[in-house]
């Protein structure tokens, strides 16, 4: 069975290589390369695939799981600037798919139950814009 | 990892089978078989999948889009779908064969580095139809 649970946070962040000119990273990441940011409503969706546990008929406890989501992704990025205030940012460019990887980090070794597992996130950045990441290399 | 890009496109169509009598039209197809046509707001999904290359990418957000918008876009938005869209001429213009008809007018000429992963069309808000692509 999937679990899905929703959370949303509010972060700017620059999508800018300081190792490229000007040109190149306008030329790659277009108005997100503007440099003094701009931001985004993101959007995540943490799906956990498991079987109930037969005592308390929960996959996962959506209490600990809203904890863990907070404390892990909402509560360091909600309201921040990520290149600035939310490390691996200030040296990993913040595109949607790199966020994304971050979030999977900081939420796989604290969702593993006998019973459950992280199966998917998956992160709008826009509601014309979103990634699923599922742990593949 | 993979990236789902959406787009919007207008356009009218009509339901209607070359294999079924004017009777058995009205009946299979309703509203929809009315003959003047009639039209949506579709909503179109564009999945691709890739690793993330060292721009911090699968793809290229602009790339995508110029792709998209030359191959679908620009020939289906503001059409009527029976008369301006070729490869519909022999099917029935149902969401189905639209959504087989724009994941080859995308894969035909596809020159992304992530793979095209699946193409997915809502009609309106209540009926959508998805293509997991080869």
């Amino acid at each position: 069975m999937l679990l899905t649970r929703k959370a949303e946070f509010s972060a700017s962040h620059v999508c800018r290589n300081p190792a490229l000119g000007e040109d190149e990273n306008r030329t790659l990441y277009g108005a997100n390369a503007n440099p003094h940011g701009h931001g985004h409503n993101y959007v995540l969706e943490v799906t956990i695939e498991g079987d109930p546990d037969p005592v308390t008929g929960m996959v996962f406890d959506l209490r600990e799981l809203k904890e863990i989501i907070h404390a892990e992704v909402v509560d360091p990025m909600d309201h921040r600037f990520l290149n600035h205030e939310v490390p691996p940012f200030d040296r990993i460019v913040p595109t949607t798919e790199n966020v994304a990887l971050e979030i999977w980090k900081r939420l796989h070794a604290r969702i593993e139950l006998p019973n459950a597992r992280l199966k998917n996130i998956r992160l709008y950045e826009t509601a014309d814009l979103y990634v699923d990441y599922g742990g593949e290399a | 990892m993979t990236l789902t890009r959406r787009y919007r496109f207008a356009a009218s169509h009509r339901l209607n089978s070359d294999a079924l009598t004017p009777e058995e039209n009205a009946r299979l197809y309703g509203k929809c078989n009315n003959p003047f046509g009639h039209g949506h707001d579709y909503v179109l999904d564009v999945s691709v999948e890739g690793a993330v290359n060292d721009t911090g990418q699968i793809v290229d957000r602009q790339a995508l889009d110029t792709l998209v918008q030359e191959r679908v876009l620009g020939r289906v938005d503001h059409r009527n779908l029976n008369c301006d869209l070729p490869e519909l001429q022999s099917r029935v213009a149902t969401t189905e064969n639209q959504a087989f008809a724009i994941e080859r007018m995308l894969a035909r000429e596809w020159t992304l580095p992530a793979r095209l992963a699946r193409v997915r069309i809502s009609e309106t808000a209540r009926n959508t139809f998805e293509l997991e692509t080869k």
